[in-house]
């Protein structure tokens, strides 16, 4: 498994600490294996809160390793701005999903099934599946 | 017939009216959003008229597409790609040509207009910028200023709605009573083609 290409994710937060914790969190949860390509885009440009399409482009570019690109979200201008550069067609590598997933939960969820070496679809999945998961 | 100039004319003016009104604009968003949407807006039509400066887009179509990819790589709130993808649908659907009539205009913006509803998933009645936009093409057909009436009566009628996208949303019956700020600027956006054509 361990020459095959992995899919990549990128977490996209309005909070710059939010993005990198969460990356980080899941990179560690994920153990020590095979070193998934993960890449946070939070906040703007000049440090604000909100969204910064460069930067998602950006984080998108870093992580493709030809096995397609997983993008998690938290809420609002980060979902419309990621369906948005998707809609452009020629912003995000080919293949870039836009993942339905909760943040963190989904964030562990792909990372430590890219790890795997699964394809994009099983991740997607994987991701989404942490919806189901109740807490009370 | 509306050529290009007449496109950049309406970002021009557009931009203008949003500097205008972006303390307004900003007041709107307090107490049912974050209190960014006139700075958001301000920031990015601002890098719209630079942009048209510095690119010159010789046809209309070109001259939206260039201002909607704009509005999404700079504004940075939800009003970015709502916009950008409003500005830029519009922009394709006029194609190549160098002069439009009101009525492709009118057109093209239903396209537009369609495209951000799949984009935020907005219905009429959710207290959205679909408020005053529905309404604005639809008068389209009679003149500008007709479409000017219609916006601002449709960002009006936001006030009594409850939200039911966005952050507002998570206010429940609380946002009612607070006309909704991107209803409000989306009736600047088309004020602003009443300006470009002179009338």
């Amino acid at each position: 498994m361990s020459d095959e290409k992995l899919v990549g994710i990128v977490l996209v937060s309005h909070s710059a600490q939010v993005a990198a914790s969460v990356a980080e969190l899941a990179k560690a949860l994920s153990g020590g294996g095979v070193a998934v390509p993960v890449a946070p885009a939070g906040g703007t440009t000049s440090g604000e809160f909100g969204t910064s399409s460069e930067l998602v482009s950006a984080a998108a570019a870093s992580v493709d390793r030809g096995a397609g690109v997983a993008v998690l979200t938290d809420l609002g201008s980060a979902v419309l701005t990621v369906k948005a550069l998707l809609a452009e067609g020629d912003e995000l590598p080919e293949n870039t999903r836009l993942v339905d997933a909760p943040f963190v939960e989904g964030a562990v969820a792909a990372v430590v099934t890219a790890a795997t070496g699964a394809d994009l679809a099983t991740v997607e999945s994987a991701a989404a599946e942490a919806y189901s998961y109740r807490k009370a | 017939m509306l050529d290009a100039d007449f496109f950049r004319r309406w970002m021009t003016a557009t931009a203008a009216l949003v500097d205008r009104e972006a303390d307004r604009l900003t007041a709107l968003d307090s107490p049912i959003g974050d209190a960014d949407h006139g700075s958001n807006l301000q920031r990015g039509f601002t890098a719209v008229t630079a942009t048209l400066e510095k690119e010159a887009p010789d046809t209309p179509g070109s001259v939206l597409t260039l201002a909607g990819r704009q509005l999404i790589s700079t504004v940075g709130g939800a009003s970015g790609p709502l916009y950008g993808t409003l500005l830029r649908r519009t922009g394709k659907a006029l194609g190549d040509a160098t002069e439009v009539s009101p009525e492709q205009l009118a057109e093209a913006l239903r396209t537009g207009v369609d495209a951000v509803r799949t984009l935020g998933g907005a219905q009429p009645g959710d207290k959205t910028m679909i408020d005053t936009l529905v309404p604005a093409v639809d008068a389209l057909g009679d003149s500008f200023a007709a479409a000017r009436a219609a916006a601002k009566e449709g960002a009006e009628a936001t006030t009594p709605m409850q939200a039911r996208k966005g952050r507002a949303s998570y206010l429940g019956e609380r946002s009612i009573g607070h006309q909704d700020p991107g209803a409000t600027s989306a009736a600047l956006l088309v004020a602003a083609l009443e300006e470009a054509a002179g009338e």
